[in-house]
């Protein structure tokens, strides 16, 4: 071994031992510094790098949990997935409805009728349907404000009472400003309220003034007051622009009184026969059988004249006015006078001379005490116009220190909003309880928010001797207030509680007379369970007309003309947004217009004579132009839409637009009419004779209608109708029976197929839809949006024509276009007989959508459902091309939590929209083809119930949403199998031995066709035929 | 008596030799591409970009980018898939009917024609795809594979199943078709290449051409393959438009509930084909300076198919229109006279002009062998044949059994963009084609010159 070492050195400072590498020396790695920071080392770069994009990957995948917590103690009533149902009622903007709200997991989801009710009797209206959603209105107000300023109760109460205080100490004026208050309770509020404050006066006054009826009847019998009417009894029908079933009065309860009147069959060959006359085409006037277009300057001449007739009958003298020559007004007359007892005239006018010569008309048929019951007078559309017009002279001219808004919005829906917006400044005290942010309330200081009519408690006596109660649905969403409670700790009561007083109240009225000796707390609890509260009713007694005839016809003479020849104006409630309470409930906003079929807007209508005058023109695709609408110097552009059977120098466009203070859905959505309105003698009235221009203005408009095509072109299978004269002598008459050619003979479609049909040994869920008692109405449109969660898409993509509705009213006119021409048939009438057709998914046994769908997303179910698999479809959209009915629907994009459509459709991309969608129907997601389920989540409710009691399902067990909302009964739904079922009995069906459960059932009943029979698609809807108690056919296609 | 056949005129003018026919075809694929190819190219190139921007917002914002609504559910989709569908019959009918019937003259334009088909196929594809709500479940849905879903199964009712399996049948039997046609003309091109010492292209050539050596074995195995896809195609040719004609004849709707279609469509696929094989290959012809393998001749018996099979869907429409008036059906009465007269009376009077009127004229010899003329009439025809799926889709649709849903249809951007988008395809893929492959099937073409090919009267 030698001495010497071999050195092996890495570098220089190794062989020369510096320091610094001394230092490192033992070291595997030398640190370089800080380039390399120690802390991310590769191994952590890969670490982070691995996490990051599995992170990464993860959120991108992981789909948005919502919390769902359970209850920590769960209540006694509510189950999670089992639905509640509280009796309640729906009052707003002047209507009335008993309800039945239904509530999953303490969410009010759905509102029904209640069938307790002997006023509203179970139906319920569109708006009744669709206030579900303005509960979850984004617009509403969180909380009270003082000057747009969000504010606690404490404060506002403490500077209300303050005012008030000033204001009593002065002895200055108060008003408390509200519409007709049904509330019995409410009124002992705002009595003690008034007692706290003497100088308190109460003014009511609603949107649509009823005013002019109550003083004709002060005038005729003494009693200023409206009655009831019963049109059920009514077997001749005469209406002068009273838009009964529309929105006139009362129309829940005269929709199903009059569809009593149109129900036939083969034992029952008689119905009611109706007149109208009006100018605008009226939901009414579309279902009379006889209609007339008056213009609206006429119309006191005709109600006159109709006296005349009547009184030349009854031996009595004429009145010193009248008018010649109005198409079937002799014939009303003769049929009035052979009904004598048994009939009815009504009118909208709002003129207290014309409803005096009503009075005397209805008198001299004997129709009190039988139609016309005056001992159950109605509590609701109790304005009075003259007492408000004080109010807004009081107001203009600084007599009025002090106003409440009691859930009313003046500013916006009275004639003098404006004045009464403008006055507001110089008022020291200004409160308003809406709930939602208003034209009257954002002119108002003190904003004090009431609950949502489904977060309170409340009574109401709709009419004499019938009551109802409202109950909340909900534990208030925000920090709103009853009104009543405020009206108490105002008058200084302190913490008061509306609900402890409304059943004391109710101890005093009612249960200490009425139910003495039965434990209060089960009187009380059965109350609020029906939701409604009848007392024996008062005998009529008998009335004696004591109207001056004859200085009412020289005010009609001095008022009407017989031959004007200006353009007058009439305007009318909307169908949808009514008034424009709910003009932000985007339900109503897409519902279509019964007759127009417009939604997000509302057009004037005017004569196709007119419009040609005018140089207006409408084409196939509702393109039209904007027409400069002036009267009595205001002038606002409106674009303009020609309607049949309107009448010639008229035009009319309706209420519930134009709202300024309202919330996203309705920003910028037509213009209000309410300033239009004239006031004159203290009544409001809704037609102007004088001062009215339209003009054309270069400016094109597309209008968003969801029917573009108005005549059904002469097809029998679509639409099959008669007249009563024709039915009596064959109750099948106006039926179409196709037959199919074969090689040797000609048979019955249904007899080919190539199908061998389906057998179902359960159920087999049919449905029957009567034309002759549809109204065209529209309330279940809403009902099955609500129900099934259907998508709003908004006025751009309804003019794309991609409205989502499951269910349409296809809405025809006839034509007087020559059969053979096709082009001639495409023209409506001038004046012409409407034809509503509820269409809705067919559900055809052999359905056309089923066979072509690759992915078998569409099937059928073994009770004769053609169902839809959403998750399973790809959309090709081949179903929707090969259905006949058109009744599917397409998303074509995202409708929910989607910006795109988050003012049109807050159902489904607001947090709060989104608590009123049915837990039980799947949010349909974008390309998917979607439609009418026959509400299959009902049905198997029902069955599962039943399935629990080990029992069958029983008839009316299950109803579909549809059905439930129709107040006219139109739509009966059930089991045809069962041979008890109401649709078995309806459509008299029959089985075939041979065959007992299969799909051709033998249909008894003569009126009962399925549209397009002749393609032997076998739908399981029945329509049957529509029935004009008309004296004969219109020649007409 | 001794029987003399009449001498037939030559299919390959100029007295080419074999070694010419391998050199002005393959000269395409050899040199640069010219400045207007890189032109047309470039349009091509950017119809598709601008056209995979309208797909991708289509993806991204749904099928409600189209105009399509409620009653209109299929436009301009599904009437450009038929239309592309269709003018992809031309290359399967030239090479393999008329292979069958021993027509050589197809020779010099099978090739180009097979390529259109498959471009025309894969362009076609594109719309039911893109057309679907849900494309991302729906391209491997609609095919029968076993799943986790349960017992889920398409639906063999369906027409639109039998189209997933005509076109992808179609589609796979013409590509196998057509590339094995390619193979003896790559290793033409690779052997060339070898020759001149370009390595890449000998090596990128010998792979596309499958190693081929040209032995007779081999020779004789192309042949006979050729034969048997040729009998496996012919039946397509009937089969895919037929089928495809089915989605319309088996539905319910009036103006497609017609058990003439499948005829009808098949005659108006061949017309619509051999249209579209003008239009390319009298540009190719030109460009490319195939004068002498194209030739009027070509021109005008491909003029003389295009006058019957214009003739077979003149005939077709007017028994529709007799039809439903001898049928009585009120709803199919109306259809027509909606056709003939209602919104869209500008569709079918085009349609009628561009496709029965005008093919018409190629009765005059003088305009059957004008290049010009039948450069044009082509491209009318194919207009025709448009707007003929058009009335037959749109007008049908939008005004069916139930007046309250009549509506009428207007394309959007999208609409428009998506079938710029297969132009852009079409286009960008038979440009790539035609630079890369060879445009004429050499190797048949070289079996029909003149064996005594004399370098006289030729004209370049």
């Amino acid at each position: 071994m030698g001495t010497t070492k071999k050195i092996y050195w890495k570098g220089l400072e190794h062989l020369k031992n510096d320091p610094a590498f001394i230092k490192n020396a033992d070291k595997e790695f030398v640190n370089i510094g800080v380039e390399e920071d120690p802390g991310h080392s590769r191994r952590d770069f890969l670490k982070m790098m691995g996490f990051s994009v599995a992170a990464a990957s993860l959120a991108a995948c992981e789909t948005p949990i919502r919390k769902a917590i359970p209850f920590v103690n769960k209540p006694l009533d509510a189950d999670p997935g089992i639905p509640n149902y509280y009796a309640s009622t729906y009052v707003e903007g002047g209507d009335y409805c008993s309800i039945l709200v239904k509530t999953r997991d303490g969410r009010p989801i759905k509102i029904e009728g209640n069938a307790l009710s002997s006023v509203s009797k179970g139906g319920t209206s569109a708006q009744v349907e669709a206030s579900v959603l303005s509960l979850y209105d984004n617009y509403r107000l969180r909380g009270p404000k003082i000057a747009d300023a969000g504010a606690d109760w404490d404060t506002l109460d403490k500077e209300v009472i303050t005012k008030l205080g000033e204001i009593a100490t002065k002895g200055g004026q108060i008003r408390i400003v509200s519409n007709t208050i049904l509330s019995p309770s409410t009124k002992a509020t705002i009595e003690k309220f008034k007692a706290k404050y003497p100088t308190t006066q109460h003014v009511q006054y609603d949107p649509i003034s009823y005013y002019g009826i109550v003083k004709a009847n002060e005038e005729s019998f003494g009693t200023a007051s409206i009655p009831s009417y019963d049109f059920s009894k009514a077997k001749v029908i005469v209406s002068f622009g009273a838009d009964f079933l529309g929105t006139w009065l009362s129309p829940i309860e005269f929709t199903k009184q009059y569809a009593a009147t149109r129900k036939i069959d083969e034992d029952h060959r008689e119905m009611s026969r109706h007149y109208q006359f009006e100018s605008n085409l009226s939901l009414t006037g579309a279902n009379a059988d006889y209609r007339t277009a008056v213009r609206p300057s006429q119309s006191g001449l005709v109600v006159a004249q109709l006296y005349n007739l009547l009184a030349a009958k009854a031996g009595k003298s004429a009145l010193s006015t009248g008018i010649e020559k109005i198409t079937n007004l002799e014939k009303a007359a003769e049929d009035l006078w052979a009904s004598k007892g048994n009939s009815l005239v009504v009118s909208r006018s709002n003129n207290k001379s014309v409803q005096l010569i009503v009075n005397a008309i209805n008198d001299l048929l004997g129709n009190y005490g039988s139609t016309i019951l005056t001992n159950k007078p109605i509590n609701f559309r109790q304005g009075n116009d003259e007492t408000m017009a004080a109010f807004v002279a009081d107001a203009v001219g600084g007599k009025v220190d002090g106003v409440i808004f009691y859930n009313c919005n003046p500013v916006y829906d009275h004639p003098l909003g404006d004045k009464i917006g403008a006055s507001l400044k110089n008022i020291s005290l200004t409160v308003s309880t809406g709930y939602t942010e208003n034209e009257t309330g954002s002119a108002t200081l003190y904003k004090a928010p009431d609950h949502h009519f489904l977060e309170s408690w409340n009574d109401f006596e709709p009419k004499k001797n019938s009551y109802s109660l409202s109950q909340p649905a909900i534990t208030p969403l925000f920090k709103s207030r009853q009104a009543q409670e405020s009206f108490l700790i105002w008058s200084g009561e302190s913490k008061p509680e509306y609900f402890t007083i409304l059943q004391e109240n109710w101890k005093n009225w009612f249960f200490a007379k009425d139910a003495a000796g039965m434990n209060f707390q089960s009187w009380w609890d059965k109350c609020l369970y029906d939701g409604v509260y009848e007392l024996p009713g008062d005998e009529f007694k008998g009335v004696s007309f004591s109207g001056d005839v004859g200085a009412a016809a020289t005010a009609i003479a001095s008022n009407y003309k017989a031959d004007s020849k200006e353009l007058e104006l009439s305007v009318y409630e909307s169908y949808g947004v009514g008034n424009g309470t709910q003009a932000n409930n985007p339900l109503l906003q897409e519902l279509p217009d019964p007759i127009t079929k417009i939604v997000w807007d509302h057009p004037i209508t005017i004569s196709q004579k007119d419009a040609t005058a005018l140089g207006f023109t409408n084409d196939g695709e509702s393109n039209t132009q904007l027409g400069t609408l002036t009267v009595g110097g205001k002038s606002v552009t409106v674009p303009v839409l020609i309607q049949p059977g309107q009448a010639i120098g008229s035009i009319g466009i309706s209420l519930g637009y134009g709202r300024t203070k309202v919330g996203k859905v309705a920003e910028n959505l037509g213009v209000s009419a309410y300033p239009f309105l004239s006031v004159s003698n203290g009544y409001v009235s809704s037609t102007i004779f004088t001062g009215v221009t339209l003009s054309k203005t270069d400016a094109a408009f597309q209008l968003a209608q969801t029917q573009t095509h108005q005549t059904y072109m002469g097809r029998e299978s679509v639409i099959q109708e008669s007249v009563l004269s024709e039915f009596k002598k064959n109750a099948a008459a106006g039926r179409e029976f196709p037959k199919v050619t074969k090689w040797d003979e000609k048979v019955d479609p249904s007899t080919l197929s190539l199908w061998k049909g389906h057998d179902y040994k359960n159920h087999h869920w049919g449905m029957s839809i009567d034309l002759n008692s549809c109204t065209g109405c529209g309330s279940c449109i809403v009902a099955c949006n609500v129900e099934n969660n259907v998508a709003l898409v908004g006025k751009d993509e309804v003019i794309r024509r991609r409205e989502m509705h499951w269910l349409r009213i296809d809405r025809y006119y006839s034509s007087d276009g020559n059969p053979e021409n096709y082009k001639e048939m495409e023209i409506a009438s001038e004046n012409p007989e409407v034809v509503f057709q509820p269409m809705l998914c067919q559900h055809c046994n052999n359905a056309p959508c089923e066979t072509v769908c690759p992915v078998a997303a569409t099937t059928h179910s073994s009770e004769g459902l053609n169902q839809m698999t959403y998750n399973r479809c790809i959309g090709t959209r081949y179903c929707a091309n090969n259905c006949p009915y058109k009744v599917r629907r397409f998303n074509w994009f995202k409708y929910h939590d989607n910006q795109q459509f988050y003012s049109v459709n807050p159902a489904m991309n607001t947090d709060l929209g989104r608590m009123v969608l049915n837990p039980e129907v799947t949010v349909r997601s974008r390309g998917v083809m979607e439609k009418c389920s026959f509400c299959v989540q009902r049905i198997q409710a029902g069955k599962l119930t039943a399935k629990k009691e080990r029992r069958p399902v029983k008839d009316g067990e299950v109803v579909t949403a549809c059905q439930a909302a129709c107040s006219s009964g139109a739509i009966v739904f059930g089991d045809m199998n069962d041979s008890e079922s109401s649709i078995s009995k309806l459509l008299k069906i029959e089985k075939d031995p041979k065959r007992p459960y299969g799909i051709d059932k033998k249909i008894g009943n003569p009126r009962a066709y399925r549209v397009l029979e002749d393609i032997g698609v076998k739908p399981n809807i029945f329509y049957l035929t529509k029935i004009r108690n008309k004296d004969e056919v219109k020649e007409h296609a | 008596m001794q029987a003399t056949s009449v001498l037939r005129e030559t299919l390959v003018t100029g007295g080419k030799t074999v070694a010419d026919v391998s050199h002005d075809i393959s000269r395409q694929v050899e040199g640069k591409p010219t400045r207007l190819w890189w032109m047309a190219f470039g349009v091509s190139l950017s119809l598709l970009v601008y056209g995979a921007y309208c797909c991708w917002m289509l993806l991204w914002n749904g099928v409600g980018v189209w105009g399509l609504n409620k009653t209109v559910g299929w436009a301009w989709d599904i009437t450009n898939f038929v239309w592309w569908v269709g003018i992809g019959h031309a290359g399967t009918l030239i090479s393999a009917i008329l292979l069958l019937f021993r027509q050589r003259w197809r020779m010099s334009i099978n090739r180009a024609a097979e390529a259109m088909t498959i471009f025309a196929v894969i362009c076609a594809a594109s719309f039911p795809a893109f057309h679907m709500g849900r494309l991302w479940l729906g391209f491997y849905w609609a095919l029968p594979l076993p799943n986790a879903f349960g017992s889920l199964w398409v639906n063999f009712n369906s027409p639109l199943l039998w189209d997933v399996f005509a076109i992808s049948t179609y589609f796979s039997v013409s590509l196998v078709f057509w590339y094995m046609g390619l193979i003896p003309d790559f290793a033409v091109i690779r052997d060339r290449a070898v020759t001149m010492g370009n390595k890449t292209r000998a090596q990128v050539y010998n792979a596309l051409s499958f190693g081929w050596d040209g032995a007779a074995k081999t020779w004789s195995r192309y042949e006979s393959v050729a034969l048997i896809l040729a009998g496996l195609s012919t039946p397509l040719v009937l089969s895919v438009h037929t089928i495809v004609s089915m989605d319309f004849a088996t539905s319910v709707v009036p103006g497609w509930h017609t058990t003439i279609f499948p005829p009808y469509f098949v005659a108006g696929a061949i017309f619509s084909g051999f249209a579209m094989v003008l239009t390319l290959l009298l540009v190719t012809r030109k460009v490319f300076h195939l004068e002498d393998y194209i030739t009027i001749y070509h021109v005008e018996l491909m003029n003389i198919v295009i006058i019957i099979t214009g003739s077979i869907v003149g005939v077709a429409y007017i028994t529709e229109f007799f039809i439903a008036w001898y049928g009585q059906v009120p709803a199919e009465q109306y259809a027509f006279f909606n056709r003939m007269q209602g919104p869209y009376w500008w569709a079918y009077w085009s349609m009628m002009t561009c496709n029965v009127i005008s093919p018409q004229l190629f009765w005059i010899k003088k305009i059957r062998t004008n290049l010009v003329a039948t450069f044009v009439l082509s491209i009318i025809v194919n207009i025709g044949m448009w707007f003929e799926r058009f009335v037959i889709i749109v007008t049908s649709l939008h005004r069916d059994y139930l007046p309250s849903s009549w509506t009428m249809f207007h394309p959007t951007m999208y609409d428009i963009g998506e079938y710029l988008f297969t132009f852009g395809i079409f286009f960008s893929a038979f440009l790539l084609f035609a630079k890369f492959f060879p445009v004429i099937n050499m190797a048949e073409v070289k079996s029909i010159i003149k064996a005594t090919s004399e370098k006289k009267n030729s004209v370049h």
